[in-house]
Protein backbone atom coordinates (compact mmCIF):
# COMPACT_ATOMS: atom_id res chain seq x y z
CA UNK A 1 0.00 0.00 0.00
CA UNK A 2 0.99 3.17 -0.77
CA UNK A 3 2.22 5.26 2.36
CA UNK A 4 0.02 8.65 3.29
CA UNK A 5 3.54 10.31 3.30
CA UNK A 6 7.21 9.61 2.35
CA UNK A 7 10.34 11.89 2.51
CA UNK A 8 12.83 10.94 0.50
CA UNK A 9 16.52 12.42 1.06
CA UNK A 10 15.46 16.04 2.32
CA UNK A 11 18.21 18.59 2.55
CA UNK A 12 17.04 21.69 4.43
CA UNK A 13 18.79 24.64 5.18
CA UNK A 14 18.51 28.28 7.35
CA UNK A 15 20.67 30.30 5.54
CA UNK A 16 24.07 28.81 6.12
CA UNK A 17 23.05 26.23 8.55
CA UNK A 18 22.45 22.49 7.46
CA UNK A 19 19.10 21.33 9.40
CA UNK A 20 18.69 18.40 8.05
CA UNK A 21 19.66 16.29 5.34
CA UNK A 22 19.53 12.88 4.05
CA UNK A 23 16.55 12.73 5.70
CA UNK A 24 13.65 9.88 4.70
CA UNK A 25 10.59 8.82 6.70
CA UNK A 26 7.32 6.58 5.76
CA UNK A 27 4.49 7.81 7.49
CA UNK A 28 2.18 5.23 7.46
CA UNK A 29 -2.00 6.01 8.27
CA UNK A 30 -2.21 5.10 12.05
CA UNK A 31 1.19 6.11 13.12
CA UNK A 32 2.02 8.71 15.60
CA UNK A 33 5.42 10.53 14.83
CA UNK A 34 7.44 12.54 17.37
CA UNK A 35 9.80 15.72 16.18
CA UNK A 36 12.38 16.53 18.55
CA UNK A 37 15.62 18.44 18.99
CA UNK A 38 16.97 21.80 20.23
CA UNK A 39 15.22 25.31 19.83
CA UNK A 40 16.44 26.23 16.23
CA UNK A 41 17.04 22.71 15.23
CA UNK A 42 14.32 22.61 12.41
CA UNK A 43 11.71 21.55 13.75
CA UNK A 44 8.95 23.84 12.52
CA UNK A 45 10.87 24.14 9.01
CA UNK A 46 10.59 20.20 9.23
CA UNK A 47 6.76 20.30 9.20
CA UNK A 48 6.38 23.49 7.04
CA UNK A 49 8.32 21.27 4.59
CA UNK A 50 6.28 18.31 4.89
CA UNK A 51 2.57 20.52 4.89
CA UNK A 52 3.91 21.91 1.24
CA UNK A 53 4.73 25.43 2.33
CA UNK A 54 8.21 25.21 2.27
CA UNK A 55 10.95 23.88 -0.95
CA UNK A 56 13.35 21.55 0.30
CA UNK A 57 16.64 22.16 -1.18
CA UNK A 58 17.08 18.78 -2.26
CA UNK A 59 14.39 15.50 -1.90
CA UNK A 60 10.78 15.15 -2.38
CA UNK A 61 8.16 14.86 -0.86
CA UNK A 62 5.33 12.52 -1.72
CA UNK A 63 1.62 12.62 -0.38
CA UNK A 64 -0.42 9.30 -1.08
CA UNK A 65 2.56 8.72 -3.56
CA UNK A 66 2.01 12.09 -5.49
CA UNK A 67 4.82 14.81 -5.57
CA UNK A 68 3.73 17.58 -3.24
CA UNK A 69 5.40 19.95 -5.64
CA UNK A 70 2.64 18.84 -8.30
CA UNK A 71 -0.69 19.53 -5.97
CA UNK A 72 -2.54 22.59 -5.67
CA UNK A 73 -2.30 24.13 -2.22
CA UNK A 74 -6.41 23.16 -2.10
CA UNK A 75 -5.23 20.05 -2.99
CA UNK A 76 -3.04 19.60 -0.15
CA UNK A 77 -5.29 21.36 2.57
CA UNK A 78 -7.63 18.45 1.65
CA UNK A 79 -5.69 15.96 3.42
CA UNK A 80 -2.58 17.34 5.53
CA UNK A 81 -3.66 19.93 8.46
CA UNK A 82 -1.12 22.18 10.12
CA UNK A 83 -1.17 23.54 13.19
CA UNK A 84 0.99 26.51 13.57
CA UNK A 85 2.77 27.95 16.50
CA UNK A 86 1.68 31.50 16.12
CA UNK A 87 -1.37 33.08 15.85
CA UNK A 88 -2.30 36.47 14.12
CA UNK A 89 -5.46 38.54 14.98
CA UNK A 90 -5.46 41.56 14.05
CA UNK A 91 -8.64 41.74 12.00
CA UNK A 92 -10.08 39.37 15.25
CA UNK A 93 -13.33 37.50 14.27
CA UNK A 94 -15.88 35.40 16.80
CA UNK A 95 -14.93 31.20 17.99
CA UNK A 96 -17.12 29.63 15.83
CA UNK A 97 -16.09 32.42 12.53
CA UNK A 98 -12.48 31.02 13.51
CA UNK A 99 -13.44 26.99 13.71
CA UNK A 100 -15.19 27.47 10.89
CA UNK A 101 -12.17 28.33 8.55
CA UNK A 102 -11.04 24.50 9.02
CA UNK A 103 -13.96 23.68 6.62
CA UNK A 104 -12.53 25.80 3.98
CA UNK A 105 -10.58 23.71 1.80
CA UNK A 106 -14.05 21.50 1.36
CA UNK A 107 -16.43 24.41 0.96
CA UNK A 108 -17.81 24.62 -2.38
CA UNK A 109 -20.30 27.61 -1.93
CA UNK A 110 -18.26 30.28 -1.96
CA UNK A 111 -20.54 32.59 -0.07
CA UNK A 112 -23.10 30.52 2.13
CA UNK A 113 -22.15 27.95 5.10
CA UNK A 114 -24.13 24.69 5.15
CA UNK A 115 -25.19 22.80 8.22
CA UNK A 116 -22.94 20.09 7.95
CA UNK A 117 -19.77 22.74 7.89
CA UNK A 118 -21.67 24.58 10.92
CA UNK A 119 -22.13 20.97 12.55
CA UNK A 120 -18.58 20.15 12.37
CA UNK A 121 -17.43 23.23 13.84
CA UNK A 122 -19.18 23.18 16.73
CA UNK A 123 -18.33 19.66 17.29
CA UNK A 124 -14.60 20.38 17.01
CA UNK A 125 -15.46 23.30 20.04
CA UNK A 126 -17.20 21.17 22.20
CA UNK A 127 -14.58 18.24 21.81
CA UNK A 128 -11.63 20.91 22.62
CA UNK A 129 -14.25 22.01 25.36
CA UNK A 130 -14.73 25.88 24.22
CA UNK A 131 -18.08 25.72 22.67
CA UNK A 132 -19.34 28.12 25.47
CA UNK A 133 -16.76 30.36 23.95
CA UNK A 134 -17.94 30.37 20.16
CA UNK A 135 -19.56 34.07 20.15
CA UNK A 136 -16.49 35.47 21.78
CA UNK A 137 -13.89 37.08 19.99
CA UNK A 138 -10.69 36.03 19.30
CA UNK A 139 -8.39 38.61 21.02
CA UNK A 140 -10.36 38.15 23.89
CA UNK A 141 -9.08 34.72 24.49
CA UNK A 142 -6.31 33.19 26.86
CA UNK A 143 -3.73 31.92 25.57
CA UNK A 144 -4.66 28.43 26.67
CA UNK A 145 -7.95 29.34 24.45
CA UNK A 146 -6.79 30.09 21.55
CA UNK A 147 -4.30 27.04 21.44
CA UNK A 148 -7.57 25.46 21.86
CA UNK A 149 -9.16 27.43 19.46
CA UNK A 150 -6.07 26.61 16.95
CA UNK A 151 -6.74 22.68 17.63
CA UNK A 152 -10.42 22.96 17.04
CA UNK A 153 -10.16 24.66 13.62
CA UNK A 154 -7.23 21.79 12.59
CA UNK A 155 -9.67 18.89 14.19
CA UNK A 156 -12.59 20.91 11.73
CA UNK A 157 -10.92 20.33 8.63
CA UNK A 158 -10.71 16.64 9.29
CA UNK A 159 -7.25 16.30 7.63
CA UNK A 160 -5.69 12.78 7.13
CA UNK A 161 -2.28 13.80 7.96
CA UNK A 162 -2.14 16.15 11.64
CA UNK A 163 1.07 18.36 10.93
CA UNK A 164 1.43 19.76 14.86
CA UNK A 165 4.05 22.39 15.89
CA UNK A 166 4.20 22.19 19.87
CA UNK A 167 0.26 21.22 20.25
CA UNK A 168 0.78 21.04 24.40
CA UNK A 169 2.07 25.09 23.89
CA UNK A 170 0.24 26.93 26.38
CA UNK A 171 -2.33 24.18 27.76
CA UNK A 172 -2.47 23.60 31.51
CA UNK A 173 -1.33 20.32 32.40
CA UNK A 174 -4.24 19.08 33.49
CA UNK A 175 -6.02 19.68 29.64
CA UNK A 176 -3.01 17.81 28.38
CA UNK A 177 -3.87 14.32 29.01
CA UNK A 178 -7.36 14.99 27.28
CA UNK A 179 -5.73 16.37 24.35
CA UNK A 180 -3.35 13.54 23.82
CA UNK A 181 -5.99 11.12 23.95
CA UNK A 182 -8.10 13.39 21.31
CA UNK A 183 -4.90 13.55 19.20
CA UNK A 184 -4.36 9.46 19.98
CA UNK A 185 -8.32 8.66 18.97
CA UNK A 186 -7.34 10.80 15.43
CA UNK A 187 -4.55 8.04 14.71
CA UNK A 188 -6.39 4.78 15.98
CA UNK A 189 -9.07 5.46 14.39
CA UNK A 190 -11.59 4.92 16.86
CA UNK A 191 -15.34 5.88 15.90
CA UNK A 192 -16.28 6.93 19.36
CA UNK A 193 -13.09 9.48 20.03
CA UNK A 194 -12.59 10.59 16.27
CA UNK A 195 -14.46 13.33 14.35
CA UNK A 196 -12.36 12.11 11.20
CA UNK A 197 -14.88 11.30 8.59
CA UNK A 198 -15.86 7.75 8.52
CA UNK A 199 -13.94 7.07 5.34
CA UNK A 200 -10.71 7.38 7.29
CA UNK A 201 -11.51 6.24 10.68
CA UNK A 202 -11.08 2.79 9.36
CA UNK A 203 -7.31 3.73 8.83
CA UNK A 204 -7.22 5.99 11.02
CA UNK A 205 -5.25 9.50 10.51
CA UNK A 206 -1.35 9.86 11.09
CA UNK A 207 0.08 12.71 13.58
CA UNK A 208 3.08 14.12 13.41
CA UNK A 209 4.30 16.43 16.27
CA UNK A 210 7.07 18.89 16.69
CA UNK A 211 7.75 19.10 20.54
CA UNK A 212 10.27 20.32 22.94
CA UNK A 213 8.49 17.73 25.37
CA UNK A 214 10.44 14.59 25.41
CA UNK A 215 8.17 13.07 28.05
CA UNK A 216 4.92 13.98 25.95
CA UNK A 217 6.84 12.35 22.97
CA UNK A 218 7.57 9.52 24.62
CA UNK A 219 4.05 9.00 25.41
CA UNK A 220 2.27 9.30 22.82
CA UNK A 221 4.74 8.30 19.73
CA UNK A 222 5.31 5.11 17.96
CA UNK A 223 7.88 6.99 15.83
CA UNK A 224 10.60 9.49 16.34
CA UNK A 225 12.66 12.24 14.20
CA UNK A 226 15.36 12.95 16.51
CA UNK A 227 17.43 16.49 14.98
CA UNK A 228 20.59 16.39 16.15
CA UNK A 229 21.96 19.52 14.14
CA UNK A 230 24.60 20.36 12.04
CA UNK A 231 22.29 18.35 9.60
CA UNK A 232 21.97 14.95 11.72
CA UNK A 233 19.06 13.23 12.46
CA UNK A 234 17.96 10.02 13.99
CA UNK A 235 14.95 8.16 12.52
CA UNK A 236 13.13 4.92 13.84
CA UNK A 237 11.21 3.30 16.34
CA UNK A 238 10.97 5.79 19.94
CA UNK A 239 12.30 2.70 22.09
CA UNK A 240 15.52 2.93 19.90
CA UNK A 241 15.88 6.84 19.33
CA UNK A 242 14.61 7.70 22.72
CA UNK A 243 17.70 6.73 24.53
CA UNK A 244 19.72 8.95 27.08
CA UNK A 245 23.16 9.01 24.96
CA UNK A 246 21.26 9.98 21.93
CA UNK A 247 19.01 12.69 23.65
CA UNK A 248 22.43 14.02 25.32
CA UNK A 249 23.91 14.34 21.66
CA UNK A 250 20.63 16.71 20.45
CA UNK A 251 20.05 18.53 23.51
CA UNK A 252 23.70 19.02 24.57
CA UNK A 253 23.52 18.06 28.14
CA UNK A 254 23.51 15.06 29.68
CA UNK A 255 19.94 13.43 30.20
CA UNK A 256 18.43 10.40 32.46
CA UNK A 257 15.75 8.37 32.68
CA UNK A 258 13.73 6.95 34.59
CA UNK A 259 10.82 4.14 35.13
CA UNK A 260 7.69 4.66 36.66
CA UNK A 261 4.46 3.18 36.69
CA UNK A 262 4.98 1.80 33.26
CA UNK A 263 5.89 5.44 32.28
CA UNK A 264 9.48 6.35 30.84
CA UNK A 265 10.41 9.66 31.91
CA UNK A 266 13.18 11.59 30.93
CA UNK A 267 15.60 14.37 32.89
CA UNK A 268 18.33 16.83 32.28
CA UNK A 269 21.03 16.04 35.13
CA UNK B 1 -27.08 37.77 23.24
CA UNK B 2 -28.33 39.15 20.29
CA UNK B 3 -28.19 37.30 17.10
CA UNK B 4 -25.94 39.42 14.50
CA UNK B 5 -28.72 39.25 11.50
CA UNK B 6 -27.43 40.06 7.83
CA UNK B 7 -30.08 39.96 5.93
CA UNK B 8 -31.57 42.98 7.93
CA UNK B 9 -28.99 44.67 7.90
CA UNK B 10 -28.43 44.37 4.16
CA UNK B 11 -32.13 45.12 3.48
CA UNK B 12 -31.59 48.75 6.11
CA UNK B 13 -27.99 49.71 3.93
CA UNK B 14 -29.91 49.34 0.76
CA UNK B 15 -32.89 51.39 1.88
CA UNK B 16 -30.04 54.11 3.32
CA UNK B 17 -28.62 54.17 0.09
CA UNK B 18 -31.86 54.63 -1.72
CA UNK B 19 -32.93 57.33 0.76
CA UNK B 20 -29.28 59.26 0.71
CA UNK B 21 -28.95 59.05 -3.03
CA UNK B 22 -33.32 60.97 -3.04
CA UNK B 23 -32.46 63.46 -0.62
CA UNK B 24 -29.06 64.11 -2.57
CA UNK B 25 -31.02 64.66 -5.77
CA UNK B 26 -34.05 66.80 -3.75
CA UNK B 27 -31.51 69.09 -2.47
CA UNK B 28 -29.69 72.36 -3.82
CA UNK B 29 -30.35 75.73 -5.12
CA UNK B 30 -33.12 74.74 -7.39
CA UNK B 31 -36.09 73.45 -5.99
CA UNK B 32 -36.93 69.77 -6.82
CA UNK B 33 -39.85 67.95 -5.10
CA UNK B 34 -40.61 64.00 -4.97
CA UNK B 35 -43.36 64.87 -7.72
CA UNK B 36 -40.64 66.36 -9.91
CA UNK B 37 -39.12 62.88 -9.55
CA UNK B 38 -41.83 60.77 -9.93
CA UNK B 39 -43.08 63.02 -12.79
CA UNK B 40 -39.07 62.65 -14.31
CA UNK B 41 -39.67 58.80 -14.39
CA UNK B 42 -42.36 59.18 -16.63
CA UNK B 43 -40.45 61.77 -19.09
CA UNK B 44 -42.97 64.59 -18.01
CA UNK B 45 -40.85 67.53 -16.06
CA UNK B 46 -40.08 71.10 -16.95
CA UNK B 47 -37.22 71.87 -18.58
CA UNK B 48 -35.46 73.45 -15.73
CA UNK B 49 -36.04 71.10 -13.89
CA UNK B 50 -35.06 68.26 -15.90
CA UNK B 51 -31.91 70.00 -16.65
CA UNK B 52 -30.95 70.54 -13.06
CA UNK B 53 -31.42 66.85 -12.63
CA UNK B 54 -30.01 65.13 -15.72
CA UNK B 55 -26.70 67.68 -16.21
CA UNK B 56 -26.22 68.12 -12.04
CA UNK B 57 -27.56 66.43 -9.63
CA UNK B 58 -27.63 62.76 -10.97
CA UNK B 59 -24.20 62.50 -12.38
CA UNK B 60 -22.53 64.20 -9.27
CA UNK B 61 -24.87 61.71 -6.73
CA UNK B 62 -23.93 58.73 -9.02
CA UNK B 63 -20.34 59.65 -9.00
CA UNK B 64 -20.11 60.06 -5.23
CA UNK B 65 -21.77 57.00 -4.66
CA UNK B 66 -19.12 55.28 -6.98
CA UNK B 67 -16.37 56.94 -5.40
CA UNK B 68 -17.41 56.57 -2.31
CA UNK B 69 -18.09 52.49 -2.66
CA UNK B 70 -14.58 52.52 -4.25
CA UNK B 71 -12.84 53.92 -1.67
CA UNK B 72 -14.84 51.58 1.16
CA UNK B 73 -14.05 48.42 -0.89
CA UNK B 74 -10.92 50.09 -1.93
CA UNK B 75 -9.92 50.13 2.04
CA UNK B 76 -11.25 46.51 3.11
CA UNK B 77 -8.92 45.07 0.42
CA UNK B 78 -5.55 47.23 2.04
CA UNK B 79 -6.71 46.41 5.44
CA UNK B 80 -6.88 42.62 4.34
CA UNK B 81 -3.45 42.55 2.49
CA UNK B 82 -1.59 44.87 5.03
CA UNK B 83 -3.56 42.73 8.04
CA UNK B 84 -3.35 46.37 9.94
CA UNK B 85 -6.56 48.18 10.74
CA UNK B 86 -4.77 51.00 10.37
CA UNK B 87 -4.88 50.75 6.74
CA UNK B 88 -6.75 53.24 3.89
CA UNK B 89 -6.78 53.24 0.53
CA UNK B 90 -4.11 55.71 0.67
CA UNK B 91 -1.78 54.21 2.76
CA UNK B 92 0.61 52.57 -0.19
CA UNK B 93 1.18 56.32 -1.30
CA UNK B 94 -1.51 56.35 -4.09
CA UNK B 95 -3.04 59.24 -3.35
CA UNK B 96 0.39 61.17 -2.84
CA UNK B 97 1.29 60.18 -6.67
CA UNK B 98 -2.16 60.99 -8.36
CA UNK B 99 -1.93 64.77 -6.35
CA UNK B 100 1.36 65.50 -7.70
CA UNK B 101 -0.15 64.61 -10.86
CA UNK B 102 -3.24 66.85 -9.79
CA UNK B 103 -1.33 69.86 -8.72
CA UNK B 104 0.92 69.66 -11.85
CA UNK B 105 -1.95 70.03 -14.22
CA UNK B 106 -3.67 72.82 -11.93
CA UNK B 107 -0.01 74.69 -11.86
CA UNK B 108 0.37 74.75 -15.08
CA UNK B 109 -3.24 75.52 -15.69
CA UNK B 110 -4.72 72.56 -17.45
CA UNK B 111 -8.15 71.85 -16.55
CA UNK B 112 -11.03 69.24 -16.77
CA UNK B 113 -9.41 65.81 -18.63
CA UNK B 114 -5.85 67.13 -18.05
CA UNK B 115 -6.51 66.92 -13.90
CA UNK B 116 -7.59 63.41 -13.86
CA UNK B 117 -5.30 62.23 -16.94
CA UNK B 118 -2.44 63.15 -14.76
CA UNK B 119 -3.75 62.13 -11.76
CA UNK B 120 -4.13 58.77 -12.99
CA UNK B 121 -0.45 58.68 -14.18
CA UNK B 122 0.69 60.26 -10.84
CA UNK B 123 -1.02 56.91 -9.02
CA UNK B 124 0.43 54.53 -11.18
CA UNK B 125 3.72 55.77 -10.94
CA UNK B 126 3.49 55.24 -7.13
CA UNK B 127 1.97 52.03 -7.82
CA UNK B 128 4.79 50.89 -9.91
CA UNK B 129 6.98 52.07 -7.71
CA UNK B 130 5.66 50.36 -4.48
CA UNK B 131 5.56 47.26 -6.28
CA UNK B 132 8.92 47.53 -8.03
CA UNK B 133 10.23 47.91 -4.37
CA UNK B 134 8.28 45.61 -2.74
CA UNK B 135 8.85 42.89 -5.32
CA UNK B 136 12.44 43.20 -5.50
CA UNK B 137 13.22 42.32 -2.05
CA UNK B 138 11.31 39.75 -3.19
CA UNK B 139 9.20 39.73 0.11
CA UNK B 140 5.86 40.26 0.25
CA UNK B 141 6.19 40.71 4.12
CA UNK B 142 3.11 43.10 5.07
CA UNK B 143 5.81 44.72 7.01
CA UNK B 144 7.45 45.77 4.21
CA UNK B 145 4.92 46.27 2.24
CA UNK B 146 3.86 49.10 4.89
CA UNK B 147 7.03 50.72 5.21
CA UNK B 148 7.74 51.29 1.17
CA UNK B 149 3.95 52.72 0.75
CA UNK B 150 4.76 54.93 4.38
CA UNK B 151 8.28 55.97 2.52
CA UNK B 152 6.94 56.83 -1.05
CA UNK B 153 4.11 58.39 0.70
CA UNK B 154 6.59 60.93 2.64
CA UNK B 155 8.23 61.58 -0.63
CA UNK B 156 4.77 62.40 -2.88
CA UNK B 157 3.96 64.58 0.42
CA UNK B 158 7.50 66.26 0.18
CA UNK B 159 6.44 67.22 -3.76
CA UNK B 160 3.08 68.47 -2.55
CA UNK B 161 4.41 70.68 -0.07
CA UNK B 162 7.16 72.01 -2.56
CA UNK B 163 4.31 72.42 -4.96
CA UNK B 164 1.63 74.38 -3.01
CA UNK B 165 4.14 76.83 -1.65
CA UNK B 166 5.82 77.48 -4.89
CA UNK B 167 2.67 78.17 -6.48
CA UNK B 168 0.51 81.11 -7.67
CA UNK B 169 -2.10 82.12 -4.84
CA UNK B 170 -4.99 81.79 -6.92
CA UNK B 171 -4.26 78.09 -7.73
CA UNK B 172 -3.31 77.37 -4.32
CA UNK B 173 -7.39 77.14 -3.52
CA UNK B 174 -7.36 74.63 -5.94
CA UNK B 175 -5.40 72.32 -5.18
CA UNK B 176 -6.42 72.38 -1.64
CA UNK B 177 -9.51 71.40 -2.64
CA UNK B 178 -8.16 68.32 -4.80
CA UNK B 179 -6.19 67.20 -1.82
CA UNK B 180 -9.21 67.17 0.23
CA UNK B 181 -11.41 65.61 -2.10
CA UNK B 182 -14.22 67.34 -3.98
CA UNK B 183 -17.16 66.41 -6.18
CA UNK B 184 -18.04 69.50 -7.71
CA UNK B 185 -17.02 68.82 -11.19
CA UNK B 186 -17.08 65.06 -10.25
CA UNK B 187 -18.45 62.82 -13.54
CA UNK B 188 -18.10 58.67 -13.84
CA UNK B 189 -18.47 57.10 -16.58
CA UNK B 190 -19.53 53.49 -17.69
CA UNK B 191 -15.28 52.48 -17.33
CA UNK B 192 -15.56 53.46 -13.08
CA UNK B 193 -18.73 51.68 -13.17
CA UNK B 194 -17.39 48.55 -14.78
CA UNK B 195 -14.47 48.59 -12.51
CA UNK B 196 -16.50 49.00 -9.44
CA UNK B 197 -18.58 46.09 -10.01
CA UNK B 198 -15.71 43.78 -11.76
CA UNK B 199 -14.01 44.39 -8.71
CA UNK B 200 -16.93 43.66 -6.10
CA UNK B 201 -17.73 40.86 -8.10
CA UNK B 202 -14.36 39.24 -7.62
CA UNK B 203 -13.79 40.63 -4.14
CA UNK B 204 -17.20 38.49 -3.30
CA UNK B 205 -16.03 35.72 -5.20
CA UNK B 206 -12.47 35.65 -3.06
CA UNK B 207 -14.52 36.43 0.55
CA UNK B 208 -13.82 33.35 1.98
CA UNK B 209 -10.12 33.26 1.38
CA UNK B 210 -10.06 37.00 2.53
CA UNK B 211 -11.27 35.54 6.13
CA UNK B 212 -8.60 33.02 5.81
CA UNK B 213 -5.93 35.32 5.18
CA UNK B 214 -6.84 37.61 7.24
CA UNK B 215 -5.72 34.85 10.06
CA UNK B 216 -1.79 35.47 8.58
CA UNK B 217 -0.17 33.75 5.13
CA UNK B 218 0.71 30.65 6.59
CA UNK B 219 -2.76 29.61 8.06
CA UNK B 220 -4.16 30.85 4.72
CA UNK B 221 -1.35 28.59 3.02
CA UNK B 222 -1.81 25.51 4.83
CA UNK B 223 -5.75 25.85 4.17
CA UNK B 224 -5.43 25.88 0.17
CA UNK B 225 -4.99 29.26 -0.53
CA UNK B 226 -2.61 30.80 -3.29
CA UNK B 227 -1.36 33.03 -0.66
CA UNK B 228 0.78 35.10 -3.40
CA UNK B 229 -1.55 35.51 -6.13
CA UNK B 230 -4.50 36.19 -4.15
CA UNK B 231 -2.48 39.00 -2.11
CA UNK B 232 -1.39 40.43 -6.05
CA UNK B 233 -4.74 40.54 -6.40
CA UNK B 234 -5.55 42.32 -3.26
CA UNK B 235 -2.89 44.81 -4.50
CA UNK B 236 -3.90 45.92 -7.77
CA UNK B 237 -7.14 45.59 -7.30
CA UNK B 238 -7.33 47.87 -4.29
CA UNK B 239 -4.83 50.02 -6.37
CA UNK B 240 -7.23 50.87 -9.04
CA UNK B 241 -10.31 50.80 -7.24
CA UNK B 242 -8.81 54.27 -5.09
CA UNK B 243 -7.27 55.16 -8.67
CA UNK B 244 -10.73 55.68 -10.32
CA UNK B 245 -11.60 57.15 -6.89
CA UNK B 246 -8.77 59.53 -6.51
CA UNK B 247 -9.05 60.47 -10.17
CA UNK B 248 -12.86 60.93 -9.56
CA UNK B 249 -12.68 63.21 -6.78
CA UNK B 250 -9.25 63.51 -5.46
CA UNK B 251 -8.38 62.15 -2.17
CA UNK B 252 -11.50 61.84 -0.25
CA UNK B 253 -10.17 60.71 3.37
CA UNK B 254 -11.86 58.86 6.34
CA UNK B 255 -14.77 56.91 3.62
CA UNK B 256 -11.94 54.10 2.99
CA UNK B 257 -10.50 53.66 6.97
CA UNK B 258 -13.88 54.42 8.74
CA UNK B 259 -16.12 52.64 6.58
CA UNK B 260 -14.86 49.06 7.05
CA UNK B 261 -14.18 49.53 10.83
CA UNK B 262 -17.40 50.78 11.73
CA UNK B 263 -19.51 47.96 9.50
CA UNK B 264 -16.41 45.42 11.53
CA UNK B 265 -17.31 46.93 14.92
CA UNK B 266 -21.66 46.42 14.62
CA UNK B 267 -20.62 42.83 13.53
CA UNK B 268 -19.84 42.01 9.77
CA UNK B 269 -16.36 40.92 10.44
CA UNK B 270 -16.76 37.85 7.65
CA UNK B 271 -15.59 39.72 3.91
CA UNK B 272 -18.85 37.69 2.43
CA UNK B 273 -20.93 40.66 4.12
CA UNK B 274 -18.48 43.28 4.47
CA UNK B 275 -17.49 43.93 1.08
CA UNK B 276 -21.47 44.41 0.10
CA UNK B 277 -21.74 45.99 3.50
CA UNK B 278 -19.27 48.85 2.61
CA UNK B 279 -19.81 49.10 -0.94
CA UNK B 280 -23.46 50.19 0.17
CA UNK B 281 -22.22 51.99 3.59
CA UNK B 282 -19.32 53.86 1.52
CA UNK B 283 -21.30 54.79 -1.15
CA UNK B 284 -24.30 56.23 1.35
CA UNK B 285 -21.62 57.93 3.13
CA UNK B 286 -20.26 60.03 0.59
CA UNK B 287 -23.54 60.98 -1.30
CA UNK B 288 -24.56 62.68 2.39
CA UNK B 289 -21.13 63.80 2.87
CA UNK B 290 -21.35 65.73 -0.88
CA UNK B 291 -25.26 66.50 -0.41
CA UNK B 292 -23.99 68.50 3.38
CA UNK B 293 -21.05 69.87 1.82
CA UNK B 294 -22.81 72.00 -1.21
CA UNK B 295 -25.99 72.73 0.78
CA UNK B 296 -24.58 73.51 4.34
CA UNK B 297 -23.39 76.78 3.55
CA UNK B 298 -24.94 77.45 -0.15
CA UNK B 299 -23.75 78.48 -2.04
CA UNK B 300 -20.33 78.48 -1.24
CA UNK B 301 -19.52 74.58 -1.66
CA UNK B 302 -17.08 73.04 0.71
CA UNK B 303 -14.34 70.32 0.13
CA UNK B 304 -16.68 67.00 0.97
CA UNK B 305 -13.29 65.58 2.24
CA UNK B 306 -13.50 68.24 5.23
CA UNK B 307 -17.58 66.47 5.49
CA UNK B 308 -16.27 62.93 6.13
CA UNK B 309 -14.21 63.98 8.52
CA UNK B 310 -16.53 65.89 10.26
CA UNK B 311 -18.73 63.22 10.69
CA UNK B 312 -16.60 60.76 10.53
CA UNK B 313 -15.12 61.41 13.76
CA UNK B 314 -17.93 61.59 16.05
CA UNK B 315 -20.14 58.82 14.17
CA UNK B 316 -16.85 56.50 14.82
CA UNK B 317 -16.61 57.43 17.97
CA UNK B 318 -19.77 56.78 19.28
CA UNK B 319 -19.79 52.97 17.47
CA UNK B 320 -16.59 52.40 18.99
CA UNK B 321 -17.72 53.38 22.43
CA UNK B 322 -21.12 51.43 22.12
CA UNK B 323 -19.52 48.36 20.57
CA UNK B 324 -19.76 45.49 22.45
CA UNK B 325 -16.26 45.00 24.52
CA UNK B 326 -16.76 40.97 24.61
Amino acid sequence: MTPLLTADNLLLCAGTRTLCSGLSLRVEQGQRWGLLGKNGAGKTSLLHTLAGLRTPREGTVLLDGTPLATLSPAQIAEVVGLLLQESVDALPSTVLETALLGRHPHTKNRLFDNAEDLAIAHEALRKLGIESLAQRAVNSLSGGERQRLALAMLLAQRPRLLLLDEPSNHLDLGFQTPLIHLLLSQASGNPEESIISSDSVSQGAAVIMATHDINLAARVCDNIVLMIGDGETLVGKAVDVLKEENLAKAYDCPIARVEHEGRTLFYPL
Amino acid sequence: MSQFQPFRLLLIALLAAFASVLVSLLSGSVELSFDDLIAYTVGDIPALQRQVLEDIRLPRTLAAFVTGAALALAGVLMQVLLRNPLADPYILGLSGGAAVGALASIMLGLGGWWLSGTAFVGALVSVGVVFGIASRSGRWSTTHLLLTGVVVSAGWGALINLMLSTSASASVQGMLFWLMGDLSQSRVGLMQIGILITGSALALRAARSLNVLVRGDLVAASLGVHVNGLRLSLFFGASLLTVIAVTTAGSVGFVGLVVPHMLRLTGARDHRLLIPFSLLAGGTFLVVADTLARTLLAPQQLPVGVITALIGVPSFIAILRSAPSR
